[in-house]
């Protein structure tokens, strides 16, 4: 009976196995050049921005001073007060239906047994991530050019549902990845507690699927208020979000205006991305 | 096999769990058969275990005594009711999980409370309850913590606690000792034991750890290829194995070449006849036999009486005995075990050297194969 013991040493020798040197990038020539060139490239076009929107000149090129004008000016502008309101609304509407349809479709791709299709259905879901918006623009002005004519209804409605479309990949990848490093054992041993099936989700699935669901939301939000291309095909008159508004007045007299705009939309977006790897991270 | 004798009525009542010709197929391209028409009546209030190596379906029968998986053919009866079709949370049992299993997002206290808050109790009996099952596994102190910041013994006793706290008529346990370091184990084998005795619940315990199912059981299943080879008394399986994978299984073995004739065997190795019962379905003619280690005695020198011939090969200390390999006459090998208590071990003639075995008598078991 001696033989018992044994299956502990194999772990023990595992463990006591020589490990090698990790493989360190930073160790390689030319490492913190190339890092400190890439970030220059991608922030200096936008701390050039930044900077700009506190200029007190009318121009974007000659620094003539520190000022707010241009924020109050935009916060003032009954334009930009009513674009910021449609932008807000159209996010937050959009990410709220992408987010319960992700979650269900995660659910529906990780809780149930493998089904002929399923990986189908997965490319299905994520679709928009793959084909060219400005084709899905297209398709959506046409189809909805065709139901406005018909039902002569004509609100924001259109924009929601294009935005949804479009948001819910975004929303399920979180989701689906917090679902499948979810123990499933914990789901069967609340229904072996005489949790019932309704219990089971409100009571384990949910809760600890929380994190991934405002991840998913916070990203579907960023993505649909940021978006420029669908919205502008989609819009009717009267109808600009605050990308579209801001293309618009590019078309004419660029001032500082813009770039305040720009730059409370960028914190805007920091915070909610800060706040959505916050949340992926899982809170553990 | 003492199952063989008659079963009283009074026993019979007491079957808490009848499994009844279970067989359980998962469907796909290469259908396994995880349980091959398996018939158990496991007692109220006993320590039954399910023994076997990964693979002969001990846990597939767990699973569908908890509800986990419905059984392919076959019923399943708890106290005389069929639940087969009973939902996992529409049965009077509860399971403690290899892993555990414990919700990360709830302190120690709502884990083991859980259960009787689905259940619809008052909150007064699931406060005092918690309570009570938290001095039960010695954890009063750690009753609000997160369950992440446990250890993995403590873990294992909220889980334990999680599941007897709804008082479950019937208790599984899939391997729960399997995650812990070999002192922890036996710790919990004793705690297990109490806890068992204390609380008048049925456990099943399933293991693949043979020592644990011999400590621990009151009866034991030894299963292979989803079927049960034979049901007994720790005493039974070790000393009276049916087959020899049985007895391979459990402890250490002799297996020798023999011929059985009215009721006595004849080592091919020589020696005299041994008195034997030969279980059902066995005839007379060349059978294989079963001598533990531990029931063979060595000394030097040269045979006489019912004594066998043999050359010794090895010689390995091990604190409490000394095992001794041997070479029999017939050239069979051949392990026999002294304990070192009483000076067995430090007489012993030397390697190549030539010496004789008695083996004690009743301590040949004729096997079935």
């Amino acid at each position: 009976m001696a033989e018992t013991s044994l299956p502990a040493t194999p772990e023990s020798a595992a463990a006591a196995a020589p490990r090698g040197r990790a493989y360190n990038a930073r160790t390689l020539p030319g490492f913190a050049t190339v890092a400190i060139c890439a970030f220059v490239i991608i922030y200096a076009p936008i701390i050039i921005l930044v900077v700009f929107s506190f200029n007190a000149g009318t121009t974007l090129a000659i620094w003539e001073g520190f000022s707010l004008r241009w924020y109050a000016q935009a916060a003032a502008n009954e334009q930009v007060q009513g674009a910021a309101i449609r932008s807000l609304y159209l996010a937050g509407s959009a990410a709220t239906i992408a987010t319960v349809a992700a979650t269900m479709a995660a659910l529906a791709t990780t809780r149930t047994r493998r089904f002929p299709g399923r990986t189908m259905i997965y490319a299905l879901i994520n679709q928009p991530l793959m084909v060219p918006e400005i084709v899905t623009a297209v398709a959506l002005l046409i189809v909805f050019a065709w139901v406005k004519v018909a039902t002569g209804h004509n609100s924001m409605i259109y924009l929601i549902a294009a935005h949804t479309a479009f948001c819910i990949p975004f929303a399920y990848l979180p989701i689906r990845a917090r679902l499948e490093t979810m123990d499933m054992t914990l789901e069967v041993a609340a229904s072996d507690l005489y949790a019932s099936k309704k219990q089971v989700f409100t009571k384990i699935t949910l809760p600890l699927l929380m994190p991934g669901i405002i991840a998913g939301y916070m990203l579907a939000f960023v993505i649909s208020l940021d978006d420029v291309v669908i919205t502008e095909f989609v819009k009717s008159a009267g109808q600009d979000t605050l990308p579209t508004y801001m293309l618009g007045q590019l078309r004419r007299v660029v001032t500082p205006e813009v770039n305040a705009i720009s730059t409370v939309i960028l914190l805007a977006g920091a915070i909610l991305v800060s706040l959505f790897f916050w949340f992926s991270r899982g809170r553990e | 096999m003492d199952m063989s004798t008659p079963v009283s009525e009074a026993a019979e009542a007491q079957v808490a769990i009848d499994v009844d010709r279970v067989s359980k197929i998962f469907p796909g391209e290469d259908a396994v058969r995880a349980l091959d028409d398996v018939s158990v009546g496991i007692r109220r209030n006993e320590f039954f275990t399910l023994l076997g190596p990964s693979g002969c379906g001990k846990t597939t029968l767990l699973r569908i005594i908890a509800g986990f998986e419905p059984p392919t053919m076959g019923a399943l009866r708890l106290d005389g009711t069929d639940i087969s079709r009973l939902a996992p949370d529409q049965r009077p049992i509860n399971t403690v999980f290899q892993n555990y299993a414990l919700f990360p997002h709830m302190s120690v206290a709502r884990n083991i409370g859980f259960g009787l808050e689905m259940l619809g109790k008052p909150k007064r009996e699931v406060n005092e309850t918690v309570d009570r099952m938290l001095k039960l596994v010695q954890m009063e102190a750690l009753k609000s913590r997160k369950t992440s910041a446990l250890s993995g013994g403590q873990q294992q006793r909220v889980a334990l606690a999680r599941a007897l706290a709804p008082h479950p008529r019937v208790l599984l346990l899939d391997e729960p000792l399997s995650a812990l370091d070999l002192k922890l184990r036996k710790e919990m084998q004793i705690e297990l034991k109490r806890l068992q005795s204390e609380t008048g619940i049925t456990f099943i315990f399933v293991t693949h750890d043979q020592e644990e199912a011999l400590t621990m059981s009151d009866r034991i299943a030894v299963m292979r290829d989803g079927r049960i080879l034979q049901i007994g008394s720790p005493r039974d399986i070790y000393q009276r194995p049916a087959e020899r994978f049985v007895a391979n299984f459990i402890g250490e073995s002799n297996f020798l070449d023999a011929t059985l004739s009215a009721g006595h065997v004849t080592l091919k190795a020589g020696g005299g006849a041994f008195a034997v019962t030969a279980p059902p379905g066995v005839a007379d003619g060349p059978v294989s036999v079963l001598v533990r280690p531990e029931h063979a005695a060595v000394r030097a020198g040269s045979p006489a009486g019912d004594e066998l011939p043999a050359t010794i090969r090895n010689v390995v200390y091990s604190g409490d005995a000394t095992t001794i390999h041997l070479e029999l006459g017939s050239g069979e090998l051949f392990k026999a075990k002294m304990s070192n208590s009483t000076g067995g071990g430090a007489t012993l003639p030397s390697q190549g050297e030539p010496a004789v075995v008695t083996i004690a008598p009743g301590a040949v078991t004729v096997l079935k194969d």
